[in-house]
């Protein structure tokens, strides 16, 4: 299955995900902002970093690049996309997702693993995982405080776009387990059509014993799973 | 200013004394020009000419086969096999950040960070020795969380994690805070390049931001001067941070180099184009002539001293050969990176400075480096080391034991660190495999077996009451550090943090200071391979401890093999390596002086004094080595360096990173109440508290003959309390939250 990373200025975990990718069995290649084609891959990921050095808005800047469209253009046909923490913002901007970023709520960069809880198992983004599995993996971001209307909430608790959420050791979604304060313990979510996720966890940082988790990989090989079982 | 500026003569206002003016006239043959005279007041300043420090550094080791490049490059380069090199480089940007701590940190990072990817490097990781004052004071608050919120800001931005560092309280740096920076890059051998510029007719290439008014005089006016009451006036000398055009600027750069563009590459820092153009011309032995009117401007109307002086941050200077200009131009326009050709390689030997066709200063360029002044102060013993170094009376000992370790557990300089961590990225490039609140922090090197440990040390408190004592120290705890991950010391960065260096107890702290760590570092043969100065490091005239802090890289064969501070698995067996403090027969007082500088003397009693503890180099070695080795033959569950807070520290710190209790017994005679104190709480060096399954005693036994080290077992990991004789008796669960909150509390 072909992957591509996709490079803006000031992404900094591209070679991260590109070497997890790799890792688990995907045959992956970057991809250039500027670039106009998405070199026909079946899943796009949008990396963390600091896309345009975050200033303006997370991710504000990143969503006016000319690979955007192709990106946009690829969803619409139900593509796979995954956007990691600025990917996620970047994602958000360009309206693919719902909702928005506010600052953490303590005001501070947070850079801990945490215990996130599987919502939805039935996306091709989670199939490998079990209903309500724990799984650990390290977030790192300032902007992570996930925001959305009443109406919105609704409409994603009901379609059940809620694919990761911020838990407990318990596994219980308490208001104390989200560390950014995100609404509705809310780390990760997808679009209606369940093509489209964002996550603000780093599964590239969580692929391999060494570093401590091999949960993120679940994520990644469910894409790949299920883009195998279609083709 | 606080001083009317028309009473004092331009060159020291500039902070060149009468005699340094007139060795400029001397040189010259005449009366400096303006641009002349900006550029000699900073090229002879402290901060860029080393011109206290130059005679004394000549004693430090710096060279072993693996060295690839020593002290005098922006960074020191080692080899670490297979075809790849490690640069490494540390430095201070202490006044900066007393004046704006989060500008001042967050441009510590960023120079540091250019100094190694200058040598062609990829930037690996940082970390970080930071100091300040009592942090219960609101302005020592706002300049903690400034710091630490300023390191995270740039470093998170650039990708590069902060993997470790240390941080410690002392009311000696009320005034001064020290904030030294460190990172290491990675790089192909054949990738390595310097600032050495060559090739006659050669440009020189500006990259990275347009230059604007910040930071002028920054290595002048800030860096070689103490503070007083104008401190908020040097406010503008700060520069601002952009870390965005610095990854731009990383990734322009690796680029150039991978396709083999450029003849030479410097990072600008303090002095700008100044330093940078003048260094890299000596390094070649060649001229330089610059243009300022080709210089990108932020702003209109600099004069060319401005220009040629300013410390505008995320910048770099390249030597280019002319028919690859196109080349190098193609790639920075893909990162959007402005690059300008602003001058060339002569062969002169001056540096000639241009505004357009206008000649406006014409300096030999030896002049500017090489023969800056080199001053010799003579030491004298400063009249305070006699007074601190006596030991008061004995003094009566809290009785509760349990709450004498709670209240130490949660004081500042030994309370978790994890409210720093956290604003840290400290995992991307998914190379941290022992993540912080080990002794050192260990990265796997991807496509290979081996792995890298990181640290800094040093103990200002220890160098204040003995200089040469405390400073082997610092190298002698680095490299335990280093060991106790199960990585061999490969190399040493220094950062050296003095008060200002005119005065003759200075001058003799500094002397003290290196001594100590050129035969700390010649007997455990560990070279110096970089490192920064950093003096004036005083306000109202009061000096911070003397601080040298001590940056060691050390690596595994295996980095499978690498082991961590916390206890593994109930019913290990705990041991100690080294030997206890005290011995039979010694009185009350001879005991007591063994917590002299201790932790715990000034915690709980409040008093700094006496001397440091002894450390005996053949001792240390044999106990490292029985670490090492133990560690290599897979057989330690847990290994932690004894330091800040003695014995009892270290085994409360292996069981709260573990979740598990340890029950200890020291073969102390019970009735000494004094002596049990001591052996809990001093701070004797050259020791280690490892943990092992017990059918691996043999085997540990042996290798402790083979070496020559001292052990002895001490209990077993198990339980949910640490017990120690009939004396401690704590819930780990229970001291685990004053211990990671601390910090917390302090600050909000």
């Amino acid at each position: 299955m072909k992957a591509g990373v996709v490079i803006f200025p000031g992404s900094n975990c591209e070679t991260d995900t590109y070497d997890a990718l790799n890792y688990l069995g995907f045959n992956t290649e970057y991809i250039w902002h500027r670039d106009s084609s998405l070199h026909k891959v079946d899943l796009v990921v949008l990396p963390g970093g600091f896309s345009y050095g975050d200033y303006l808005r997370c991710g504000a800047v990143a969503r006016f690049s000319e690979i955007m469209e192709e990106i946009s253009r690829f969803a619409d046909s139900g593509g796979l996309v995954i956007g990691i923490c600025n990917g996620f913002q970047i994602l958000l901007e360009a309206g693919l997702l719902p909702g928005a970023m506010l600052h953490n709520k303590s005001l501070k960069f947070i850079c801990q693993t945490v215990n996130l809880r599987v919502e939805n198992n039935t996306l091709p983004f989670t199939n490998q995982c079990g209903a309500g599995e724990i799984l650990r993996i390290p977030i790192n971001h300032y902007e992570g405080n996930y925001f959305i209307d009443d109406e919105g909430l609704k409409e994603l608790e009901d379609n059940s776009q809620v694919v990761l959420r911020y838990v407990d050791e318990n596994g219980e979604a308490t208001v104390g387990a989200a560390p950014n304060g995100a609404l509705a313990n809310i780390a990760g979510l997808t679009n209606k059509s369940g093509n489209v996720f964002g996550l603000m966890p780093h599964p590239e940082r969580a692929v391999e014993e060494i570093l401590g988790s091999v949960d993120g990989a679940k994520l990644f090989l469910s894409a790949k799973i299920s883009k195998e079982a279609v083709s | 200013m606080s001083k009317t500026t028309r009473d004092v003569p331009k060159y020291q206002q500039l902070g060149l004394t009468s005699s340094e003016y007139e060795a400029i006239g001397r040189t010259l043959g005449r009366e400096p020009e303006d641009v002349e005279l900006a550029i000699y007041s900073l090229m002879w300043s402290e901060h860029c000419g080393y011109k206290h420090s130059r005679s004394t550094l000549k004693k430090l080791p710096t060279t072993k086969d693996y060295v690839l490049q020593g002290p005098g490059e922006n960074a020191g380069v080692i080899d670490i096999g297979e075809g790849k090199a490690i640069a490494i480089k540390i430095e201070s940007h202490n006044h900066p950040s007393a004046v704006e701590p989060f500008q001042g940190a967050a441009t510590g990072v960023g120079g540091i960070v250019r100094d190694i990817f200058a040598m062609g490097a990829r930037p690996l990781a940082s970390l970080n020795s930071l100091r300040f004052g009592d942090p219960t004071k609101p302005r020592q608050k706002y300049l903690f969380e400034g710091v630490v919120s300023g390191i995270g800001s740039y470093g998170n931005c650039l990708g590069v994690p902060t993997v470790a560092g240390e941080v410690y309280f002392e009311d000696s740096y009320e005034g001064n805070c020290l904030v030294n920076a460190m990172t290491i890059g990675i790089l192909p051998k054949s990738r390595l390049i310097t600032a050495k510029a060559k090739g006659i007719s050669n440009l020189v290439v500006l990259m990275g931001s347009k230059t604007g008014r910040d930071g002028i005089g920054g290595a002048s006016v800030l860096a070689s001067q103490e503070f007083d009451e104008t401190l908020q006036e040097k406010r503008p000398s700060v520069q601002v941070g952009d870390p965005f055009t610095e990854k731009l600027l990383i990734e322009a750069c690796l680029e150039l180099l991978d396709k083999n563009l450029l003849a030479a590459l410097g990072d600008l820092g303090a002095a700008g184009i100044t330093s940078s153009a003048s260094e890299m011309a000596s390094r070649g032995g060649v001229g330089i002539d610059i243009d300022v009117s080709k210089v990108p401007l932020r702003e209109p109307g600099m004069s060319p001293s401005e220009i040629m002086i300013s410390e505008s941050q995320e910048r770099m200077l390249a030597v280019v050969e002319p028919k690859m200009l196109s080349e190098v131009e193609a790639v920075c326009n893909k990162w959007g990176i402005p690059a300008t050709v602003i001058g060339k390689i002569t062969e002169t030997s001056k540096m000639d400075v241009y505004d357009g066709k206008e000649k406006v200063g014409s300096m030999p360029v030896i002049s500017l480096t090489d023969e800056a002044p080199i001053y010799d102060i003579e030491p004298k013993m400063p009249e305070y080391i006699k007074e601190v170094q006596k030991m008061g009376d004995v003094p009566t000992f809290p009785e509760d034991m349990n709450a004498t370790l709670l209240k130490m557990i949660g004081s500042p300089n030994l309370c978790s660190r994890g409210w720093i961590w956290r604003q840290y990225d400290h995992q991307v490039q998914t190379n941290t495999v022992v993540l912080p609140g080990s002794d050192s922090a260990v990265l796997r090197l991807k496509g290979t077996k081996k792995g890298l440990a990181l640290t800094v040390d040093g103990n200002g408190r220890y160098c204040y009451l003995d200089p040469f004592m405390g400073t082997q120290i610092a190298v002698a705890e680095a490299a335990r550090n280093i060991v106790a991950t199960g990585a061999t010391p490969m190399a040493v960065t220094d950062c050296l943090n003095f008060g200002n260096p005119e005065k003759s107890g200075i001058s003799w702290q500094f002397r003290k200071a290196i001594d100590g760590m050129a035969q700390a570092c010649r007997h455990f043969d560990i070279p110096v391979v970089s490192g920064n100065v950093s003096f004036y490091n005083e306000s109202f005239g009061k000096a911070i401890y003397p601080t040298p802090t001590v940056g060691m890289i050390g690596l595994l064969d295996d980095v499978e093999k690498r082991t961590t501070t916390p206890f593994k698995d109930a019913g290990d067996l705990i041991l100690l390596i080294g030997q206890m403090a005290t011995v039979d027969g010694q009185s009350d007082e001879e005991i007591f002086s063994l917590l002299g500088g201790s932790e715990y003397l000034k915690t709980i009693h409040k008093r700094i004094e006496g001397l440091p503890p002894e450390l005996d180099l053949d001792l240390e070695s044999r106990s490292q080595d029985l670490c090492l080795e133990a560690i290599k033959n897979g057989i330690l569950s847990s290994a932690h360096d004894i330091s800040d807070g003695g014995l009892v520290v270290a085994l409360l710190e292996s069981c709260l990173y573990g979740d598990i209790g340890a029950k200890t017994e020291l073969a102390v005679e019970e009735e000494s109440f004094v002596r049990i104190v001591v052996e809990l709480f001093n701070e004797a060096q050259s020791r280690f508290i490892v943990s092992l399954k017990e059918k691996d005693l043999g085997e540990f036994g042996e290798i402790s003959k083979e070496v020559g080290a001292d052990f002895m077992v001490i209990g077993k990991v198990g339980g949910d309390r640490l017990i120690i004789n009939d004396k401690i008796d704590v819930s780990i669960k229970e001291m685990k939250k004053p211990w990671e909150e601390a910090i917390d509390s302090l600050v909000e």
